[in-house]
């Protein structure tokens, strides 16, 4: 296959315009972004917000999301026990789309980025088109993990009856928002193409 | 390439690039129609929640203000930004690229504009939010009174006009519009 690096072209990341490559920096013509052939150093930087993703993570899940102070008493909970709250009183369904979202989504991603990193540092040229596709799957999927953090946003407005139960943002809250937020640009980071570049090197051999 | 047709990656099968039919007109029919609904969304209450003498309203603003008050900076500005400022950007954007298109105008830096917009666009959790007032809603829907308002029905709607507006929009036809007006 006769690709577009091939004939010295590279195509735009933002508008998709084709650009002809000759000298160091390219600038769109179209929308004036910067062309680069491969987004410049992809691997290290996503490897960088990833990690730091990973552990942040760690506080977002064992310190509580929300506190709740009612009759006299303080209660905080993580989102592990959120979840089992609603399973044991029989929610299961709520209990289902919280799981999904706020532990599923984000270890799953963590799990997927990592092994797109490895396999593309290792250039594995194992099943390329379903690697792809993890990488469409991590990019779909990222900011749903956002729902916890706009439910907590929710409850704190409201659930404000003074000395029955009033609701507080806990200290893993922040964290799990940056937990969103840096494996959103993680996998922002990452190119996709460097799955593909393995594959066309080994075809050149 | 024929109007509704689409073109798709040789290697992983993705989708390239399609050509929906009067993209530039439906795109600017629903951006306007998401402008109205952003501005009802977040002026009204989206929920009410309480005993009968004391009962507590919220539209998002509020809800990141109380966030604020407990210290929770980075939560509170985080939240901001993805669920008021980057939507509200958005629709900001959108009107800037498809109305001068619309009346064959041109404005300056729509090319960095149309940049701007794809990148603002990943982070503008509109969906993310609606499904957010639907799990508060159960959670809460036993403790106490809880009465949706409109607001509730302006971000359902606004979800649906903004996931719309995306998927018509193609930059391809759009910059080939541009193009056609130098």
């Amino acid at each position: 296959m006769l690709t577009a690096r091939d004939a010295g072209l590279a195509v735009c990341h933002d508008c998709g315009q084709l650009v002809r490559l000759a000298g160091d920096h390219h600038h769109c013509p179209r929308c004036h972004a910067i062309v680069h052939l491969r987004r410049p150093n992809s691997i290290a930087r996503s490897w960088a917000l990833l990690i730091a993703a990973a552990i942040c993570y760690i506080p977002a899940n064992l310190l509580p999301v929300t506190v709740v102070d009612a009759l006299g008493k303080t209660q905080g909970d993580t989102i592990m026990s959120g979840v089992l709250y609603f399973l044991h009183h029989g929610d299961w369904p709520l209990a289902l789309v919280i799981f999904t979202a706020s532990i599923a989504v984000p270890i799953s991603k963590i799990a997927m980025l990592m092994y797109l990193l490895v396999s593309s540092q290792r250039r594995s040229v194992w099943r390329p088109v379903d690697r792809t596709r993890v990488y469409r799957i991590v990019e779909l999927i990222g900011r749903w993990s956002m729902l916890d953090m706009f439910v907590v946003t929710i409850l704190v407005a409201l659930v404000q009856l003074g000395f029955f139960a009033t609701m507080h943002a806990g200290a893993g809250a922040p964290y799990f928002g940056a937990v969103v937020v840096l494996t959103m640009l993680a996998a922002q980071q990452f190119d996709p193409r460097l799955i593909w570049d393995a594959v066309e090197a080994r075809d050149d051999r | 390439m024929a109007p509704g047709a689409s073109a798709r990656c040789a290697r992983c099968n993705s989708l390239l690039c399609r050509n929906p039919p009067n993209s530039i007109e439906r795109c600017l029919a629903l951006t306007v129609s998401s402008l109205f609904l952003f501005i009802v969304a977040n002026s009204y209450a989206f929920l009410r929640f309480g005993t009968p003498g004391n009962m507590r309203t919220t539209t998002l603003v509020t809800g990141v203000v109380s966030l604020w008050e407990e210290s929770q900076y980075l939560l509170a500005g985080l939240i901001m930004m993805v669920g008021v400022i980057m939507p509200g950007f958005l629709i900001v954007l959108g009107l800037y690229v498809l109305l001068p298109l619309y009346l064959r105008r041109r404005v300056p830096d729509v090319g960095d504009v149309i940049r701007l917009l794809l990148h603002v666009r990943e982070w503008a959790m509109v969906e993310v939010f609606v499904v957010g007032i639907l799990v508060a809603y159960v959670k809460l829907a036993n403790m106490a009174e809880l009465v949706p308002g409109v607001s509730a029905y302006a971000f359902a709607l606004l979800m649906i006009t903004q996931a719309w507006t995306n998927g018509s929009l193609e930059p391809r036809v759009v910059w080939r519009r541009l193009a056609a007006l130098s």
